[in-house]
């Protein structure tokens, strides 16, 4: 079985929710990410979701979009975050991980090639940001006959109709993006997310989670009540981001500091 | 000179593309993240509701007219002709719209666009300015807020289009991410765009981007082609035997093209920048050396490296300095309807001198790549047969940048 639908029956049976946690892969140096991926799985991550770089992300804010360009400043790759599962599942091969990016470099990659590299380092699902339903019918047809998950995002102005398009093709779990804008914008509206997330849910039996906006344990744990998991991004890659600026090189640093950020929300969601 | 353009191609409907999802053949389409679908089926349903409507249409020619200064001329240039021998070279002159390009006849149709959504803010990418300034222009004319992303790099190289749009009331934001040049100032509007939606209207400059832009904009500058194809017919008689366009996104070339496209006996050529040449590796040219990719909400030729992430292109044009095309010109690539060609930054210089001096006009350095090659091509043709150029921008907004070639302080 997927170990993201495994990761969800686990976390249901336990009336638990999902903490998810994203970074960006290289993000600042090749050798931060590994330890990084550990210690968020050690701090009460559920699952982990890797950032691939590239040079154009425009769905992303600026905290996120900085993030992208110090860990292409090194030439970090798709073929490099492949290679960090492949190390990761060397020690854990319980934490599923996503690999969440933009579409060119997949297709640079090609899709048969990433597929099987994806398969072979223990990567469970993709989510592709640029790469709606109506254009992703090839990949997801490929996805599935690998048995990974295609995890498609829906947003405040999806309409009904749209929802119902995304929930009968996408698998894993729905990502619901919390906010109209870029990632780490803004303020939460928890009536929109609350009004949103039912909808959904009438739609599919897929798990929802809630991405965008959320800062701390009193927002996870307010988003977390609405929905069956939360997404961490801005926070973490922020702190990576004060630590790299102040030319912080030991991994271990970034461990420890992403560390307090998921242990705190851990508590709170788990509360 | 006849078109190769193959029979066997005879069944394509030009007119019919993109499809109902806004591809042309494999190119095209709509990539972007969740968030702008809706925004974009609301565009698209507008779009269609009006473009066939008369008021709308007659609002826009009566703007076009009045306000743009339309029709542009059909110029014979005949100095130049005689200077370079050959084929007979003609000038449509879009250097003499209001704002001095091209770019203003796209603009006052997505302005149009804006007022019926009832939307009170205007963004808009820009390179070289000339979009920057025919959008702020339109947004001062209807009192509407504009914000204008732009490179810092390119602010540096046109301050005199930066302080236009100032005089007209826009706001400059300067882009300082990734290679600070117009494909950044895409994604940082597609990032406002994103946030504001519900109060914004986001003005593409250029026939790419997410469906169903590449379609709006070649529509509403497909007005070059509808002109240049009746005044060549009512000057001269025939249909020119050739079109040549410069082309970054591609907006003036796919203008002139597309009311061509089924005439057979038209060749065409879009010029790509080919910067300190093709070998160099340093120019703007996907077409003649990139790979098919995504970017920008569209798929299309783009230049990348081997993990596919974009690289930083150069021209001495900024308005042609950028990494994809326009996702039509990708799939008349592939069919083979047009060709596509480079000109270097030597070579368009010494266009921008030449005509300048030969003819007293003075073509932007964009349409001074389409100039060179039209000299080039002209002198492989017959005195009896016709070139058109577009003359998509007039060059007064690069005199400091040839100043600066020159060793000159203005």
């Amino acid at each position: 079985m997927n170990r993201i639908k495994q990761r969800f029956e686990s976390l249901h049976q336990q009336g638990r929710k999902a903490l998810i946690s994203y970074v960006v892969m290289g993000d600042p140096a090749k050798d931060v990410t590994l330890p990084v991926m550990h210690a968020l799985v050690a701090s009460g991550t559920d699952i982990i979701e890797l950032g691939i770089p590239f040079s154009d992300p425009n769905a992303e804010g600026p905290v996120i979009q900085k993030a992208h360009e110090r860990a292409l400043e090194h030439g970090s790759s798709l073929r490099d975050a492949l290679a960090l599962v492949k190390q990761f599942r060397e020690t854990d091969s319980d934490t599923p991980v996503l690999l969440m990016g933009y579409t060119n470099p997949i297709e640079r990659m090609g899709y048969d090639t990433f597929i099987e590299n994806a398969v072979d380092a223990g990567v469970d699902a993709v989510l592709t940001v640029d790469l709606p339903p109506e254009e992703a019918e090839e990949f997801n047809e490929h996805l599935k006959q690998a048995n990974m998950e295609n995890i498609f995002l829906l947003a405040p102005t999806s309409s009904l109709a749209r929802q119902k398009k995304v929930t009968s093709m996408a698998g894993g779990f729905i990502y619901y993006v919390s906010l109209k804008g870029v990632t780490g914008a803004g303020n939460l509206d928890i009536n929109s997310v609350n009004e949103n997330v039912t909808s959904i849910r009438s739609l599919t039996d897929l798990p929802v989670c809630v991405g965008f906006g959320i800062k701390d344990g009193a927002s996870a744990r307010a988003v977390a009540d609405l929905s069956d998991g939360v997404v961490i991004g801005s926070v973490l890659v922020n702190q990576i981001a004060v630590l790299a600026e102040q030319g912080e090189t030991n991994p271990a640093t970034y461990a420890e500091a992403v560390s307090v950020i998921i242990t705190e929300i851990r508590e709170a969601l788990d509360k | 000179m006849s078109s190769n353009f193959s029979s066997s191609n005879k069944a394509v409907d030009f007119n019919q593309m993109p499809d109902a999802r806004g591809h042309f053949g494999p190119y095209g389409g709509r990539f972007v993240s969740e968030t702008l679908i809706s925004a974009l089926d609301e565009l698209e349903s507008l779009y269609r509701r009006l473009k066939d409507d008369p008021e709308f249409q007659a609002q826009f020619d009566y703007d076009l007219a009045h306000y743009v200064g339309r029709p542009s001329p059909l110029y014979f240039a005949e100095r130049w002709t005689k200077e370079t021998g050959g084929a007979r070279l003609y000038l449509k002159r879009e250097d003499l719209n209001h704002t001095g390009a091209h770019k203003i006849n796209n603009t006052i149709g997505q302005a149009l666009l804006a007022k019926h959504t009832g939307k009170k803010r205007i963004i808009a990418e820009t390179g070289a300015g000339q979009h920057g300034v025919a959008t702020a222009t339109v947004a001062a004319r209807m009192g509407l807020e504009c914000h204008v992303f732009m490179g810092e790099d390119d602010i540096h190289r046109q301050s005199l289009n930066v302080y236009r749009m100032k005089l007209l009331g826009a706001t400059v934001v300067p882009v300082t991410s990734g290679s600070k040049t117009l494909k950044d100032a895409m994604n940082e509007a597609m990032r406002d765009w994103v946030t504001n939606v519900d109060n914004t209207f986001y003005i593409i400059g250029t026939c790419a981007g997410p469906h169903p832009y590449p379609e709006l904009v070649r529509n509403f500058q497909s007005v070059i082609g509808r002109e240049a194809r009746q005044q060549s017919l009512a000057q001269t008689g025939q249909l020119p035997d050739a079109l040549v366009a410069c082309v970054g996104g591609g907006s003036n070339a796919i203008g002139l093209f597309h009311p061509f496209l089924e005439d057979e006996s038209v060749a065409m050529y879009g010029v790509e920048a080919g910067g300190l040449g093709l070998e160099s590796g340093k120019h703007a040219a996907p077409l003649n050396d990139g790979i098919p990719g995504v970017l920008h909400g569209n798929r299309t030729y783009l230049m990348e490296d081997e993990n596919g992430q974009i690289i930083e292109t150069h021209s001495i044009s900024a308005g042609l300095d950028y990494p994809g095309v326009g996702p039509e010109h990708s799939w008349l690539k592939d069919i083979g309807r047009v060709s596509y060609v480079t000109i270097d930054d030597d070579e368009a210089m010494a266009a921008f001198r030449s005509l300048t001096k030969i003819e007293g006009i003075m073509p932007a350095l964009e349409s001074s790549h389409a100039v060179a090659y039209a000299e080039k091509l002209a002198r492989q043709m017959d005195p009896d047969q016709m070139i058109i150029v577009n003359l998509s921008g007039r060059g007064d907004k690069d005199i400091l940048t040839v100043a600066e070639i020159d060793g000159i302080t203005v």
